[in-house]
């Protein structure tokens, strides 16, 4: 049935499989059914047409698009969607979204971390909505006897110039009959044509969240559900010994109560003591009844503030790995003009999703089925798969919105134990975790020190740099982010340089937190930075414009450790020349250097490249007398590509990106002694409240020529050393601890 | 276990439920009022804020034995009119304030506890209002913006999704 504008017409088992993503690396690939196969469809979805996984459309002109990858906060179910309604021609309002359940065979790849849900959706995206969009241009040539060149598609029309018109609607039937074109056929809508991207949308279950319909995990709500919490040792991957069940049992509104062996790792099974009840309330209840006996094991003889004491006494020493070692750095510092020597340390900190974690799971029919708020899903059906021994095809897994991810939801140790707990009762029962259970038994964000020694020439350049880092590990690798790469800028770019690490191995649970690595180490590295900025008397932003240096581009490589886990940054090329541009670019949007702070009040800069995005910001702060801090303003540069796929969505990302790595900075701290998180709720694990938001955020989009990439963390990771730096400004005090509590600010 | 008749959202409603459980948990449990959320359970996040004969109170540390006739409202019972929107809920779907939405329930009723208090809040007493409420999206920001709309104080216009 091929036409002569539908030449090429995929007629095989038409997988297609898309590659070649810009910037990737990363294929997605997705069903287009052939017209036989959409036929078929037509019959079994009452008539709508339906011709890929992604769009459906009703006689009646309902436009409904699936959106397939999780949602936690970062937008996607609706900035994803608004790349296919762009091409298919269809106005926003007259859309509606569905979250796809689990299922990469129709959909692709569904994990949703690295700020990867955007560069690697992008195109995919622009010819899902264009192919289903030249399908139903074809339809209404069809209809009309006369070339789909002379026809175009406008607000779910499609228009001949003889003034003839038809609603999408009233082609359905005739397109359901066409075979679906190859992408070669398909014309993208070109950028200058764009209406709706780059505007500013609201997020399409905004509605649901002012008015407070169900829609998070902890929301679920199942017929004859039970509920159930479920204890873990406080000392991690600590076993049960003994406990209480037939005290428990017997308590009001308790249903059972059974121990789980676990499967000895520390993030996914835990063994632990799980209570049925007939209520949140009465689970939570009869928890506070429970005697455990625990074997706590060796994990007891670890502390942080131990190891900090190691790490401060081995520092000076060789011995650790060394993952770069340019020149000769020990001789160039000793031929500088100035050296600075300075350590660095920040704290394990949690995730602290507002939602805590849960997950409903209903064992029945030889099914597991799960409702589940989950960053990447086949971390948790593979988990499920290997630990409960239940065959993939038998897992079913629906996609809840999650309150907040920043990585904690790849982690699925809340998704195994709510699917083990299901095997052992009779009913659909939805697991949920305390605060306190949320904060004591997180994949931690590891902390670190950093033992740097930084020379000047005698007109300020840097000559020399040497850093000792001391990192945590969990079973002989370092955590999530934990691991700095021999590539860390500014490794590469100073002639005699070198990095070290040493590893302290613990039995603690770690793991992603939004941009691993990136959101530490730049704190540090533009941090001492500006230290050898202001010992060589150079302006920060002009001592970072001759560090960058001329080249454009900046090869991965040498010796390396590696990329930091999550992050790919390392492993890429670095584009000198949009970090050079996009510096200059929010020093210019800042003013920098232009304004006159008085004493109590200045401004600091710093950079970073992460998750393929380039980012520049300055900090204007004020410190008062006895120490206070008062961001007054806040600008952001960012170039991340060609286009802003949602502008209302980038600036709140940016925006929360700036508040929450304040917050980090100035609050957060996790101690963990004797194998346990100290910490337990928001009384003593503080997070920052809007007394301390900024009075000014300004972000301010650099639009270049490259790929489309996202926006979930690399905002995050300058911020921190940028208002570091304005504090220094302002008061000459240098921060080199997180939280800001450990430094006196006070001045006089 | 005890039966308690409440006034939720201007309707009657009997729950059988122990004297100590937290109205939280009656609104979402029992009620199937979820829009109040479960955030830390002390009174640090006020994710379960609702008003209690207008005063915006925490949920989770609310005895349903202590509640007696006093008037419950929800999120899903802000708008004095059903199928419209109270002023700070439209205020917060015309800038786009929430990323993940589960802090929201709770910050718009805080927020519309204000402006009945003081219509026309400075920057100051914003901030102190709302600083019993967490936002771990950190959307501060666009709070601050939607109750100057809702309160007239500002026009929509940059910075939210028109």
């Amino acid at each position: 049935m091929s036409t002569p504008t539908l030449s090429g017409s995929v007629n095989r088992r038409d997988f297609l499989k898309l590659t070649g993503l810009a910037g990737g690396g990363f294929a997605l690939a997705f069903y287009i059914r052939s017209g036989g196969e959409a036929a078929a469809a037509v019959a079994a979805a009452k008539a709508d047409f339906a011709p890929n996984a992604f769009v459906r459309i009703s006689p009646t002109g309902a436009v409904t698009i699936v959106s397939k990858q999780p949602e936690m906060g970062q937008g996607v179910k609706t900035s994803l969607p608004m790349i296919i309604a762009e091409q298919l021609e269809v106005p926003w309002n007259e859309i509606s979204i569905e979250q796809g359940d689990f299922d990469e065979k129709k959909y692709g790849g569904q994990g949703a971390g690295g700020s990867n849900s955007t560069p690697n959706n992008y195109d995919n995206f622009h010819l899902v909505g264009a192919t289903v969009r030249t399908m139903l241009v074809e339809a209404a040539a069809q209809t009309w006897g006369v070339p789909a060149a002379e026809c175009r598609a406008e607000k779910a029309t499609v228009i001949h110039p003889s003034g003839k018109s038809l609603k999408y609607g009233q082609l359905v039937a005739k397109a359901a009959t066409l075979p679906v074109p190859a992408k070669e056929a398909v014309t993208l809508k070109q950028p200058k044509d764009f209406k709706l991207l780059g505007t500013r949308i609201a997020q399409f279950d905004t509605p649901k969240i002012v008015t407070g319909k169900s829609l998070f995990g902890i929301d679920v709500k199942l017929p004859g559900m039970v509920y159930a919490v479920y204890e873990k040792c406080p000392a991690f991957g600590g076993k049960v010994v003994s406990a209480n069940l037939d005290q428990i049992k017997t308590l009001p509104g308790v249903k059972d109560a059974f121990i789980l062996e676990g499967n000895g790792k520390v993030k996914e099974l835990v063994p632990g003591v799980a209570i049925i009840a007939d209520s949140t309330w009465a689970a939570f209840s009869a928890r506070k009844q429970l005697k455990i006996v625990w074997d706590e094991g060796q994990v007891v003889n670890e502390s942080w503030e131990t190891f900090v004491t190691q790490a401060k006494e081995k520092a000076a020493q060789p011995g650790g790995r060394v993952l770069r070692k340019d020149g000769d750095p020990d001789a160039a510092l000793a031929g500088a003009a100035k050296t600075v020597e300075a350590h660095y340390i920040y704290p394990f900190i949690s995730h602290a999703n507002l939602e805590p974690q849960n997950t409903t799971a209903h064992w029945h029919d030889g099914i597991m089925e799960i409702w589940s708020p989950t960053q990447i899903p086949t971390i948790g059906t593979g988990m499920v798969n290997r630990v409960l021994g239940i065959a993939p095809d038998k897992i079913k897994l629906h996609l809840n919105r999650a309150g907040g991810g920043f990585g904690r939801r790849i982690g699925a140790d809340y998704l195994i134990e709510a699917a083990a707990i299901a095997q052992k009762v009779n009913a659909p029962v939805k697991l949920t975790w305390s605060r306190e259970d949320d904060l004591r038994h997180d994949q931690y964000r590891p902390g670190g020190l950093h033992f740097l020694k930084g020379g000047v020439d005698a007109k300020g350049k840097v000559v020399a740099w040497k850093n000792h880092c001391f990192t945590f590990g969990e079973g002989g690798s370092p955590g999530s982010g934990g691991s700095l790469s021999g590539d860390e800028f500014p490794g590469r770019w100073i002639a005699n340089y070198q990095a070290e690490q040493t590893m302290f191995d613990t039995g603690w649970p770690m793991g992603p937190w939004r941009a691993p690595g990136s959101c530490v180490f730049a704190w540090v590295m533009h941090s001492f930075i500006d230290e050898l900025a202001h010992a060589g008397g150079r302006d920060p932003l002009e001592l970072r414009l001759e560090l960058l240096g001329d080249k454009d581009e900046m090869p991965a490589g040498g010796a390396g450790g590696g990329a930091a886990k999550g992050g790919k940054q390392a492993a890429a090329p670095y584009n000198v020349a949009r970090m050079r541009n996009v510096l200059k670019f929010a020093a210019e949007k800042a003013g920098w250097g232009t304004k006159k702070f008085a004493k109590g009040s200045g401004a600091g800069l710093a950079f970073h490249f992460s998750h393929r995005g380039y980012f520049a910001q300055v900090a204007e702060v004020t410190v008062s007398k006895d120490g206070q801090l008062k961001v007054d303003r806040f600008v952001t540069g960012a170039d991340i590509g060609a286009q802003v796929v949602n502008l209302s969505g980038a600036e709140n990302q940016v925006e929360g990106s700036v508040i929450d790595a304040l917050g980090v900075m100035m609050y957060q701290e996790l101690n963990i002694e004797r194998g346990r998180t100290v910490q337990s709720n928001f009384n003593d694990y503080p997070l920052i409240r809007i007394t301390d938001a900024p009075a000014k955020i300004e972000t301010h989009f650099l639009k270049t020529a490259y790929p489309t990439t996202g926006l979930g963390e690399p905002a995050l990771p300058p911020v921190a050393p940028a208002i570091c730096n304005a504090i220094f400004a302002a008061t000459g005090k240098r921060v080199r601890q997180f939280p800001l509590s450990r430094t006196d600010l006070r001045w006089s | 276990m005890s039966k308690y008749t409440l006034n939720v959202n201007g309707q009657s409603r009997t729950v059988d439920v122990a004297s100590d459980t937290p109205l939280l948990w009656v609104l979402r449990d029992s009620l199937d009022l979820v829009g109040t959320k479960y955030g830390c359970g002390i009174g640090q996040c006020g994710a379960c804020t609702i008003h209690l004969n207008g005063v915006p109170t925490r949920a989770c540390m609310t005895p349903v034995s202590t509640v007696g006739r006093m008037k419950v409202t929800t999120i899903e019972g802000l708008a004095a009119d059903s199928g419209k929107l109270h002023p700070v809920q439209q205020a917060w779907s015309d800038l786009d304030v929430a990323q993940c939405g589960y802090c929201q329930s709770g910050q718009i009723m805080t927020a519309a506890a204000l402006l009945k208090d003081n219509p026309k809040p400075n920057d100051e007493d914003i901030d102190g209002a709302m600083a019993g409420n967490l936002c771990r999206c950190a959307t501060y920001m666009r709070i601050r913006a939607g109750i100057k709309l809702a309160a007239g104080l500002a026009t929509a216009g940059k910075g939210g999704a028109q």
